[in-house]
């Protein structure tokens, strides 16, 4: 067969030739490593010059009050802006080019998620957003969060203004669906503009029912996407409609993938997916040819990584209150085991994590480790190495994704799983489970306004809690709570795919999508822990004068999650359990496989807000725990214990993630770092091996976080990077209730 | 079976022998070290008991992290002072195939019968020993910790001739232990031995200040500061080169 691009000659040939299958291409093509970090090359000068500019622009942003410029007068597309640099001559240097505006740091303007919100992002910073865009945006033409609010029902309403539902993809960009940017790069554009022409022409033809039209109308828009794609490349130069040649262009074709996705997206994740090892294939095959140098290699690495530390969207401040510290969830995987038992760690994993070193800790992109304990030990101890240094760096066991995802899945938020260019996912943020715990007890009315918001069941009479009255009554409030949740993502998922529908990433997305439906828990600790003080101590009710329940005092000592105590934690597992079958009642959108999640992000923070005292003692306002971690101060019997206890909550019950975020102290790892690697190595062998889905793992004392908090000015902490739920931020861009979050949760750490 | 007095249990410990080790604190100890961090493990009486198997069960729950190097450390208070109950877990530890790890002051140390039989038996079942070393000089040794220093040292003399490995732990105090001349007396004594895996320097810290104003008990190094740097870099150039 004569091969179809000059480009595709050296690589081992296989099925991907004949179809879009980057996973064939990586598996017939990568190099394993089994070495260590001493081939690593520092930054290059023009890394540095660039890298110090960039570092400059971050600074007079954070001067600036969180935003250094916005647009106000362009709707973002793929070829709404001229070239932009990072500097006016830095265009020679930079190795990697494309930014989502015209200068680094701009933000740009996106109002299809809502036009309200696109005009108060920019009123919040002081820029005035233009009449004309408001004029169309309003009168002319409809937003999602416009469609979303036409439909809500009143109980939808009451749920979302009660806070049982917070966070939801109503206001903002879902995020969370990987484009497989690395089509891009393997294909070039009209390879893929082929496929989707082809898939069009094969749909329809046995009647035309709603699902075919809107398929056929978004597979359309696909292939304008790609095109718009190519105009886009077209503006900096580039030709990317056939395979890229080289590694310089395969990190090119493959940004500009991504880069496409962020200037029509503003989804509150826009995961970069698992490029690591495939673009080791790419520097490979150059140095046999001697084209590329170890430095050069970095330092294409290093320019694509400071690229994704640009991505900004303009956010409004409830935004922020939610997911602080300006996110954008450039999720990156490195790691991970082949199907065929083959590690798939490459030189490239170590670059990715040499950026760290090579430019600073940083939040984005999220590096994330596919781990194993059958990594080689040498890749192990690195990152650890680097986790030492920098909290900057997240681990997902790959030993209970792969099972479920096979070998070339994406993390497409912080800690979701999703096949990469198969599979798209409606996130769903979370539901407060705490809440509902409470609704059980009062009869469906909310602690904090006093609405009748739940269904109106007999409120729990007595002075104490009675087990056997309270279960029946808090599964019948899950089960109420599910629906709501289910119904209300249904209507915001219909409503994004109608009015913001995601072209640029579909188009990188095999047509036949698979789907899954995220939904996800809050409050969950303080639920088991309730419970389990219902369950084994005396919970009495503090009523008010109407009698309404506004406080408990458990009589009696009751085992508490995070001790690893079985007592404790089936009740976990039993939570899990029951609220994904209550979900899984429920019809979904587009017939999407529901599944849930156990991760907050910083939300618990504002969930916490909302929440009034709970059973296990918890006060009214203060946060939840984060994720899947254990209540602060709940954990008495040390950091295994604590681990032990979230490792028993089944991933397959949780496909969404479960979420554990620990601090530790440099002294409690060991006496140096070496020793303080190898420990973390032997903490993370053991936690995965027992089946836990997800650490975050962050080294450093809690004076170092009171400091940064008092001294945000002081250039040390200007890059200080900390790991939260799910993903990494600059401890100084939280807001001070989170630092004090924080700073709260690692005093109860491991110290 | 014997029961032991335990004060408490960790299950994460990194700095206390080789890997990770699941720590058992034992209550009751003889010895009133003016640093000691753990005033509330003195009494004799005090704890709760439990039986070998019983720790055993709960520190299992953390084999897999330990590969192979790590295990059970028993602490103290000072754990010789239940010997028998010592050689009891041990002796059951290695019939699990966990490694077991020593972490004693060696004040109850004596080569009078029956103790020091049981030691020899107990050090059969011994893979490390954390011998803590206060003082080399005697009469220092009786003011930091109200008893001598002698029998410690024979401690790690028999601890050679048993060849059984020990790490050796010293807290660096400012003003009673850091001075090159004791750090000097230490190095010489080391020297003698064949059996030193390791010397780990702890740099003393005030932390445990706010116990023993929980327990009403007169805390006597109020503002001795930790040590500098350079008085830590020094010490490591004594005693661990």
């Amino acid at each position: 067969m004569e091969l179809q691009y000059e480009a595709w000659e050296s690589f081992n040939a296989g099925e991907w030739q004949s179809e879009v299958n980057v996973r064939d291409f990586i598996q017939r093509n990568y190099t394993q490593y089994e070495g260590d970090e001493s081939f690593l090359a520092g930054p290059t000068e023009a890394t540095q010059k660039l890298w110090g500019e960039l570092k400059r622009l971050q600074k007079e942003e954070r001067a600036k009050g969180g935003v250094l410029d916005m647009e106000t007068d362009i709707v973002s597309s793929l070829s709404a802006y001229g070239p932009g640099y990072i500097t006016s001559d830095s265009k020679d240097i930079e190795k990697i080019v494309g930014l989502q505006t015209d200068k680094p740091l701009k933000r740009a303007f996106m109002p299809y998620g809502g036009i309200k919100m696109a005009e108060q992002a920019c009123t919040t910073y002081g820029y005035t957003p233009s009449d004309k865009i408001h004029e169309i945006f309003t009168k002319y033409c409809k937003t999602h969060n416009e469609g979303v609010f036409d439909a809500y029902t009143t109980e939808m309403k009451s749920v979302r203004h009660n806070h049982l539902l917070t966070g939801l993809p109503d206001t903002y960009g879902r995020g969370r669906i990987v484009g497989d940017y690395r089509r891009v790069a393997l294909y070039g554009v009209d390879f893929l503009i082929n496929e989707k022409m082809k898939d069009l022409e094969n749909m329809g033809d046995k009647g035309m029912i709603d699902e075919v039209i809107r398929l056929r109308e978004e597979v359309a828009m696909q292939i304008k996407a790609l095109k718009g794609m190519k105009e886009m490349a077209k503006i900096y130069g580039y030709d990317i409609s056939k395979p890229a040649t080289n590694a310089k262009e395969a990190v090119q074709w493959l940004y500009f993938g991504y880069l496409a996705a962020i200037k029509t997206q503003n989804g509150a994740a826009m995961s970069v997916g698992r490029v690591s090892t495939f673009l080791d294939i790419y520097i490979n095959k150059d140095f046999k040819e001697g084209k590329l140098t170890e430095t050069e290699a970095q330092e294409l690495i290093d320019h694509l990584v400071m690229k994704l530390r640009m991505v900004k969207f303009a956010r409004i401040p409830s935004y922020n209150q939610l997911f602080s510290g300006d996110p954008v969830w450039a999720t990156l995987e490195m790691a991970g085991i082949g199907q065929d038992g083959r590690h798939m760690v490459t030189k490239n994993d170590f670059r990715f994590l040499h950026t760290l070193i090579n430019m600073d800790p940083a939040p984005e992109p999220n590096l994330t480790v596919l781990y194993s304990s059958r990594l080689p030990e040498n890749f192990k101890r690195y990152a650890a190495s680097i986790s030492v240094k920098t909290s900057s760096i997240q681990y997902e066991n790959d030993d209970v994704m792969r099972p479920i995802w096979g070998d070339d899945y994406s993390i497409c938020c912080c800690v979701s799983a999703t096949q990469t260019g198969k599979e798209m996912q409606f996130f769903g943020a979370r539901a407060n489970l705490a809440k509902c715990l409470l609704y059980a007890i009062n009869g469906g009315v909310d602690t904090m306004t006093r609405e009748q918001c739940g269904p109106k069941l007999r409120p729990m009479e007595g002075e104490t809690i009675s087990y056997d009255e309270f279960m029946p009554r808090f599964e019948e409030m899950m089960e109420w709570l599910a629906g709501v949740y289910v119904k209300t993502l249904n209507l915001i998922h219909y409503m994004h795919d109608k009015y913001f529908y995601e072209a640029a990433e579909m188009a990188l997305i095999d047509t036949n999508v698979r789907r899954t439906f995220a939904t996800g828990i809050a409050g969950f600790s303080h639920v088991v822990d309730s419970i389990s003080a219902i369950k084994y101590a005396k919970v009495h009710v503090t009523r008010d004068e109407g009698g309404f329940p506004i406080d408990f005092k458990a009589e009696g000592d009751f085992p508490r999650y995070g001790n690893d105590d079985d007592r404790a934690d089936e009740i976990a597992v039993w939570v899990l359990k029951t609220f994904l079958s209550k979900i899984k009642k429920y019809h979904t959108y587009r017939n999407s496989e529901p599944t849930t999640s156990i991760l907050t992000i910083t939300s618990n923070v504002v969930y916490g807000k909302y929440t009034s005292n709970l059973p296990d003692g918890r006060r009214a306002g203060t946060p939840l725990a984060p994720g899947a971690n254990p209540s602060y101060g709940a954990e008495q019997s040390g950091f295994l214990a604590s681990l032990n206890s979230v490792a028993k909550l089944p991933y397959e019950c949780a496909l969404d993630g479960i979420s554990n975020t620990q601090t530790i102290s440099p002294n409690t790892l060991g006496h140096n770092d070496e020793e303080r690697a190898d420990t973390l190595v032997r903490v993370m062998d053991g936690y995965f091996d027992k089946g836990a889905h997800h650490l975050n793992v962050n080294v450093f004392g809690v004076d170092k976080l009171k400091d940064a908090m008092e001294h945000p000015e002081k250039e040390e902490y200007a890059n200080f990077t900390i790991r939260v739920s799910g993903y990494a931020v600059k401890f100084i861009d939280l807001t001070r209730e989170q630092q004090e979050d924080v700073i709260a949760r690692s005093a109860h750490g491991y110290l | 079976m014997t029961k032991g007095r335990i004060h408490s249990t960790e299950s994460f410990g990194a700095v206390d022998g080789p890997g990770i080790r699941f720590v058992i604190f034992l209550q009751g100890c003889n010895m009133r070290c003016r640093y000691c961090h753990n005033p509330d493990s003195w009494n004799l009486n005090g704890g709760t008991e439990m039986s070998p198997s019983d720790l055993l069960e709960k520190a299992e729950r953390y084999r897999s992290y330990w590969q192979k190097d790590g295990g059970i450390t028993v602490s103290g208070g000072e754990p010789l002072l239940q010997i028998d109950f010592l050689i009891e877990l041990f002796r059951e530890a290695k019939r699990r195939g966990i490694s077991t790890c020593l972490d004693t002051s060696a004040q109850p140390f004596s080569f009078s019968a029956p103790f020091i039989d049981k030691f020899r038996e107990l050090m059969s079942y011994t893979d490390t020993v954390l011998l803590d070393i206060k003082h080399i000089d005697n009469e220092e040794h009786k003011r930091l910790t109200g008893h001598d220093n002698n029998n410690i040292l024979e401690c790690a003399r028999e601890l050679n001739r048993l060849n059984v490995p020990i790490w050796i732990r010293h807290v660096l105090v400012p003003g009673i232990t850091d001075s090159p001349q004791w750090l000097s007396g230490l190095r010489s004594f080391l020297d003698t031995l064949n059996n030193i895996n390791r010397v780990d320097i702890l740099p003393y810290h005030s932390m445990a200040e706010f116990k023993y104003q929980q327990l009403g008990i007169p805390y006597s190094l109020t503002g001795t500061p930790a040590p500098s740097q350079e008085s830590f870099d020094s010490a490591t150039d004594i005693l661990c080169k």
